[in-house]
């Protein structure tokens, strides 16, 4: 195997801490896997992003406006180092599709542990791309991700374009400028998924669209804490 | 529209020419409206490749000639479609899909002007620089298709070309000169202008502002000729010993299809490798030794000095004993200096160090007159021109720094010469940097390490070897 982002083949190194579990497959190699840096140390539990206190400023404003505040939490795994970045462009923009897989393992095991509470009573959905996007790239990294784990995915969620949009926002009540359209109505809890979480404002149109329509409860889990 | 009968609303077929001959584009590289495109391509103006061919037990790009498996890949299949490959080996100019052909222009080629004393460069070139600059203008005159110019660091070498591009332009040929760094192209493009006032030239470079690439002469990174087909009469090749063109088999593949039919390769290097050595030995590629520096003094020779303790400070970040020793006593405490050092990490390490022990001697007056580089800096340019204008005095760096860049009056050191990636060409272009200016002809050039290694005893003795060529003794 050579690693995914460098190339160099990759010699796997046994040593005493390992030797019990070499059937784990590396797509990185040590030196870039180490540029790979984990979000550590304490978090606001609503959003993930570091942070000394339990719930950051931005996420006690959302709690202020409860109506707009969807999602019950957020939690990602990786900062938005400039490796991470470089990775992300290689991966999304030059769509680099195969580079997305360096992360499953990180991605089902972080998942297996925090989402564990759900008892796979939940749904995952992955954010949509637009179709042009999607007809450029080749993929949707977010389905991408969704499919590193251990619950059923459905794509849910369809992007409105542009034009349409605005003529549906005159009767759309739930937000004034909300990007998705629900294609079924769902019953169960609803994880979304997707590559990096900024403002959380594109997760928050999401999960409102999800909960207007029955969704008892709508949870994010994304790759990156931009 | 009609484009055989050109109309107002078309442009003429010379435009698209210009745009296209000599390039092998993606669809996406050609910025023509689909109804436009279709009708070139109906008129065979755009001829489609097959963009990945698939060998025997592999694949290979057709466009940077990627062979290796670990460098494909697939996409996700979409309902009823076949499986698509992709080259994962230049995907940073554009995803080469199998499904996608690539595209060359087979309407009518450009005739390029042929301009009459193109030259407008008055400077004088030595006796050293008109022997290698006779040597090129005569294989332009015969198509001799390749040529090596051995010329020391701070030969001049980009004058000697002068002659035999002003000798292709006069002939209507295009010319590109394709070197590995992007500094060096935008450190060629206005000395180049200046040399050839009245002839379009372009630079082309990850992320430059020109893209079109249309211009009679082109100054490129290596990377960009993965964009050219059988475009150049006259291609230079810069350092052809220097990563990556030495190292990624894309780019001679680039540079080899990037050819005329008919064309003169001239290849540039102050420290050939192993295999360009046996070729000028067995006489299989034509040749020429410049041996003298344009000032006519000889090339620095470097002194090597070792010191036990060197590892164990380098590993703790501190300041070497032997570095604070040569230091008080240097002979010309004016000059820059350039210190060099084995990995990125130590570059950044090293630098509060130094700053805080240079303080106390006394070396530096304030933080800004010290600063580190390195490949992944996102400030190295403006790192480069500030240490250019001497508003930095020492500069710490990787072996980024150790070639294409001149600074006039500079000592040199290396912190751990014996390192591996201090190979011997990489030693004699960094004792390279040391006596550029006419002004101050030498410097100091200082080997710190903690045991020799073969590269440093043969660096030093391929400089010595090269003065003696050069009539030095
Ligand atoms: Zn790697
Ligand atoms: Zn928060
Ligand atoms: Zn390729």
């Amino acid at each position: 195997m050579n690693c995914l982002w460098c190339d160099r083949q990759i010699i796997p190194e046994i040593n005493w801490e390992n030797i019990f579990m070499l059937a784990k497959p590396k797509s990185l190699c040590g030196e870039c896997e180490g540029k790979l840096e984990y979000l550590q140390g304490s978090r606001c539990k609503k959003c993930s992003r570091l942070s000394e206190e339990a719930v950051c400023l931005d996420c006690k404003w959302w709690n202020e406006h409860a109506e707009r505040d969807s999602i019950a939490f957020n939690y990602s795994i990786f900062n938005y180092n400039s490796f991470m970045q470089d990775m992300i462009a290689k991966w999304k923009y030059r769509g680099d599709y195969v580079l997305g897989t360096a992360f499953k393992l990180d991605l089902f095991q972080v998942f297996s542990k925090r989402f564990a509470f759900l008892k796979n009573e939940a749904l995952l959905v992955p954010i949509p791309l637009s179709e042009e996007r999607l007809r450029e790239r080749g993929f949707n990294q977010a389905k991408m991700l969704a499919e590193f784990l251990p619950l059923p995915c459905e794509e849910l969620l369809t992007r409105i374009h542009g034009e349409k949009q605005s003529k549906k926002t005159r009767t759309a009540r739930i937000s004034t400028n909300n990007p998705f359209k629900l294609t079924k109505t769902v019953n169960k809890s609803v994880i979304l998924v997707d590559d990096i979480y900024t403002t959380g404002t594109t997760l928050r149109h999401a999960g409102s669209l999800l909960k207007a329509h029955g969704c008892p409860e709508v949870y994010a889990f994304t790759l990156i804490r931009g | 529209m009609d484009i055989k009968n050109t109309s107002h609303d078309s442009p003429p077929l010379e435009i698209y020419a210009r745009q296209f001959s000599g390039k092998l584009l993606l669809r996406t590289e050609i910025l023509l409206d689909e109804n436009t495109f279709q009708q070139l391509l109906s008129l065979h103006l755009f001829t489609p490749v097959q963009s990945i061919k698939r060998k025997k037990f592999t694949y290979q790009c057709q466009r940077c000639g990627n062979q290796k498996r670990s460098l494909f890949a697939t996409l996700p299949r979409t309902s009823g479609k076949k499986i698509l490959h992709y080259c994962r080996n230049c995907i940073e100019m554009g995803r080469v899909i199998d499904s996608e052909p690539l595209y060359y222009w087979t309407g009518k080629p450009v005739k390029w002007l042929e301009h009459e004393a193109p030259c407008t460069w008055d400077g004088q070139l030595t006796a050293a620089q008109q022997r290698a600059a006779d040597h090129i203008v005569n294989a332009v005159n015969n198509h001799q298709q390749e040529l090596l110019i051995w010329a020391v660091c701070g030969a001049g070498k980009t004058e000697m070309l002068f002659p035999g591009m002003a000798t292709a332009l006069s002939a209507g040929k295009r010319i590109c000169i394709a070197t590995p760094r992007a500094d060096v192209v935008r450190e060629l493009m206005p000395r180049l202008q200046k040399a050839f006032q009245h002839v379009p030239v372009q630079g082309l470079y990850g992320g430059s502002k020109d893209r079109a690439g249309t211009a009679q002469i082109i100054i490129a990174t290596t990377h960009q000729l993965l964009r050219y087909r059988e475009a150049f009469d006259l291609l230079i090749i810069d350092e052809i010993d220097a990563f990556p063109f030495h190292a990624d088999a894309s780019l001679p593949f680039a540079a080899n299809r990037a050819k005329a039919p008919q064309h003169t390769t001239i290849y540039l290097t102050a420290t050939p490798r192993q295999e360009q050595r046996r070729q000028m030995v067995g006489n299989k590629l034509p040749h020429i030794f410049v041996p003298i520096r344009f000032h006519g003094h000889p090339l620095p020779v470097p002194t090597m000095k070792m010191s036990f303790s060197l590892k164990k400070e380098l590993q703790k970040s501190e300041v070497p004993l032997a570095l604070m020793k040569w230091l008080k006593n240097r002979k010309h405490q004016t000059r820059q200096l350039l210190i060099f050092v084995p990995t990125i990490q130590l570059a950044d390490n090293m630098r509060d160090q130094l700053f805080v022990r240079f303080r106390k001697e006394g070396l530096i007056k304030s933080t800004n007159e010290l600063a580190a580089v390195h490949a992944q800096d996102p400030d190295r340019t403006e790192k480069v021109q500030a240490f250019r204008k001497k508003d930095i005095l020492i500069m710490i760096t990787t072996t980024i720094l150790e070639r294409g860049v001149t600074f006039p009056s500079v000592d040199v050191v290396i912190l751990d010469a014996g390192h591996e990636v201090f190979d011997e060409a990489a030693l004699v272009q960094i004792a390279g940097r040391a006596g550029r200016s006419p002004d101050d002809p030498t410097g100091e050039v200082v080997f710190f390490h903690d045991g020799r290694t073969d590269a440093m005893v043969e660096a030093v003795d391929s400089i010595r070897l090269m003065n003696k060529r050069g009539g030095f003794h």
